[in-house]
């Protein structure tokens, strides 16, 4: 049995460990709630945001306005992506909007490959990250700590610009009845635009901020998102706040679990995710029916 | 199976023969196993290269394709590098190379998919590739399952020449037990005996047996493991195993994931603090860690490896080796480029020994090196008949601190160079049983 304090450290890393995996599955959830597209192509535009913090940094020697060029340089990539590509699939089965996005994220991640090679890449730790904190018995990293902070901002502004703005609204009407939508003289496609960039921005932003606590290469994003679909699916597909309590919950299982045996902590997540299932299909904050 | 006249007459004969002498006359060589000779043609082979160009192992895998490409060309072009290593004329046997490489992103299952395809559509009469143990030990079985031979690329398990071992499988870089044993003595002299070590360790078999070896030689030591921490292949976040490790009271933290999972681990470690508190020991180092970490991260860090470039001011070979690469492909070779390389020029060499690419005279052969040995990269080696391990000096580093770094990939330095019988496990030890011939 691990001691107290070991424990207490576990569950603190959970909640950090948490608030990363809520982040990088918000744009997943963001594209998937509001234009009910799965997006496969989610962990190659990950990969595509790290390398983005990493080329930008060598322009720009300064973290934050890396993350700054690099957020504009996301928007420009989905609004590309939806007009050239994802807008003739809204109507699409969700087989077609798979093959199509998988299809996307081995294009993206075969570009980054091209241009950087496979070696992984070095994006240091900000100059007001480094080192580690002291927390009462707990030595944390400091670039973590802050992350949980800029974490929870960037998720509450999320959440507010797509569930507490008109446009939120739009784009959930759109969904359901394009034709009424339009009838009421909005603008729909735009609306759509914006909702799918502002998610490549979500899920891009998740890969500039973890680029310096991972390896950062062309493959990274698979992982990540395997990770994003077990905690959506946690959460409720296409659920926001799903997506953030999911996070949080695969966080602590995955560092509590590994107070007691470390090998077993993905195992476990899988069980809870399969379990959750069973008991709830629809997740703890989905509605059945459609997404 | 073709058979002419020729070889039905051997072939009776053969049988005479093994009613007058049983036991003995059928280790006679087959005159046809396995792709040989529908894959001889007038002037050319085919030698199929399995190699993760995507994943975890991509760097290293990489490099590994550079390495065989390299030999490959100098075989065929009959170079002056061909000629040192002791080749004669253009291509093996004075066929050409050709080849294909497959990208198998380090998933046994793809290796297999690859190697089949390249054993019945091209009719390869090599196979090398991988970077992964477990790759390894599926394509040594698929190799002699199919009975051709397959020479393994980047592979530190001792299960691939131990109870996974196969009669058609020739592995030159050193195993787990080789590199603990050669490593142990000089870290614990360097650091110091009664060490408390903290262990991450990759969850397969490369991962389990890298950790026996290193923990039973550094046992042998004095150091007492305070902390084992068992982590998924690929695992992206090591927040929690490495908050147990920070917490442990190590001095010494062994670090035994490999390719980007140890690029991930040993910056998060860094970021935890781990490297403040804890001196890092890499039993393999992985083929970029140097460059993808940088000195500040790997200065003062001992592991083990099959081959760093400033082994070219010891060997001739190694610096035509090291010369070659560089001009070709800009940029220092790493072990994985070596092992490509060096197991290349093995399997022509044999070849030309036997004047055959038949697979079992060339096991045979290889077999046989002990009283004929190959002088290589990184000088005098052979292969153990028993398990078909090479045995083989082993370089162990240190990485340098920036301020040390004569160029900008002069990351490590050799600080001892462990003879290779010295540190054999012995042969039984873990279980090989190579199988039949043909």
């Amino acid at each position: 049995m691990p001691s107290w304090p070991a424990l207490a450290s576990q569950a603190f890393n959970g909640l950090a460990l948490g608030s990363l995996l809520a982040l990088v599955s918000s744009g997943l959830t963001i594209i998937l709630g509001t234009l009910g597209v799965l997006n496969f192509a989610h962990g190659a535009l990950f990969a595509v945001g790290a390398y983005a913090a990493f080329v930008m940094l060598q322009y720009t020697q300064s973290f934050l306005l890396a993350i700054a060029v690099g957020c504009g340089f996301m928007l420009v990539l989905g609004f590309l992506l939806e007009r050239l590509i994802i807008r003739f699939f809204y109507g699409r089965p969700h087989e077609d909007q798979i093959l199509v996005t998988y299809g996307i994220g081995i294009v993206l991640v075969e570009c980054v490959r091209a241009v950087f090679g496979g070696n992984a890449q070095r994006v240091p730790t900000p100059s007001w990250g480094q080192g580690a904190t002291q927390l009462g018995f707990l030595i944390y990293p400091t670039y973590r700590l802050q992350l949980i902070a800029i974490i929870a901002t960037l998720l509450v502004g999320l959440y507010l610009v797509l569930y507490r703005t008109s446009m939120g609204l739009v784009v959930r009407a759109g969904i359901e009845n394009p034709g009424m939508v339009g009838i009421l003289g909005i603008n729909l496609r735009r609306t759509f635009l914006l909702v799918f960039a502002i998610g490549v921005v979500a899920v891009g932003l998740a890969g500039m901020l973890y680029a310096p606590v991972v390896a950062v290469t062309p493959d990274m994003g698979a992982n990540f998102m395997a990770q994003s679909f077990v905690v959506i699916v946690l959460g409720g597909l296409g659920s926001f706040p799903g997506a953030v309590v999911g996070g949080l919950i695969a966080g602590e299982i995955v560092s509590l679990t590994s107070a007691f045996n470390s090998s077993y902590s993905e195992v476990m997540l899988y069980a809870l995710m399969a379990l959750l299932l069973v008991l709830r299909p629809q997740g703890l904050f989905g509605s059945e029916g459609r997404v | 199976m073709k058979l002419d006249r020729r070889q039905i007459l051997l072939g009776s004969a053969g049988a005479a023969a093994g009613l007058v002498l049983p036991g003995t006359a059928w280790a006679q060589t087959p005159a046809s196993i396995g792709t040989f000779p529908d894959g001889v043609t007038a002037d050319s082979v085919f030698v199929g290269l399995t190699i993760p160009l995507t994943g975890v192992f991509s760097g290293d895998g990489g490099d590994l394709k550079l390495g065989y490409e390299l030999a490959i060309s100098e075989i065929n072009a009959g170079s002056e590098s061909a000629k040192a290593w002791g080749l004669q004329g253009k291509g093996v046997l004075g066929r050409q190379i050709r080849y294909k490489v497959s990208d198998t992103e380090g998933k046994p299952n793809l290796d297999v998919q690859s190697a089949t395809q390249f054993i019945q559509r091209d009719k390869a009469i090599m196979l090398a590739g991988s970077v992964s143990s477990a790759s390894a030990i599926a394509l040594e079985e698929l190799g002699s399952r199919e009975k051709v031979l397959y020479m393994v690329g980047i592979a530190g398990s001792n299960d691939i020449t131990g109870k996974n071992c196969q009669r058609y499988g020739f592995r030159s870089q050193q195993n787990a037990y080789m590199a603990a044993k050669a490593l142990a003595p000089v870290v614990a002299k360097a650091l110091g005996k009664n060490m408390k070590t903290a262990f991450l360790v990759p969850d397969y078999t490369y991962g389990h047996t890298v950790y026996d070896s290193f923990a039973k030689f550094s046992k042998e030591q004095g150091w007492q493991q305070v902390a084992k921490e068992v982590v998924p292949l690929g695992t992206t976040d090591y927040s929690s195993a490495l908050l147990n490790i920070a917490n442990s009271g190590a001095d010494v933290f062994v670090n035994i994931a490999f390719g980007a999972d140890a690029v991930a681990s040993t910056k998060q470690a860094e970021q935890f603090g781990v490297l403040k508190k804890m001196k890092l020991v890499v039993p393999n180092l992985s083929s970029f860690q140097d460059k993808e970490l940088g000195a500040e991260i790997m200065q003062g860090v001992y592991g083990s490896c099959d081959f760093w470039w400033t082994l070219s001011d010891r060997y001739p070979l190694a610096k035509a080796f090291v010369d070659a690469f560089v001009a070709k492909n800009k940029y220092h070779p790493r072990w994985g480029a070596h092992i490509g390389y060096m197991q290349t020029y093995l399997w022509a060499l044999t070849v030309e020994r036997v004047k055959s690419f038949n697979p079992v005279e060339v096991i045979k052969a290889m077999e046989a090196s002990k009283e004929q040995p190959y002088e290589t990269t990184i000088g005098k080696v052979y292969f153990r008949a028993e398990d078909h391990q090479m045995v083989r000096p082993i370089p162990i580093l240190r990485g340098k601190a920036p301020a040390e770094m004569k160029g900008p990939e002069d990351y490590y330095e050799i600080v001892d160079v462990a003879e290779g019988e010295s540190v054999m496990n012995p042969p039984g030890l873990f279980g090989c049983k190579l199988g039949p011939y043909s």
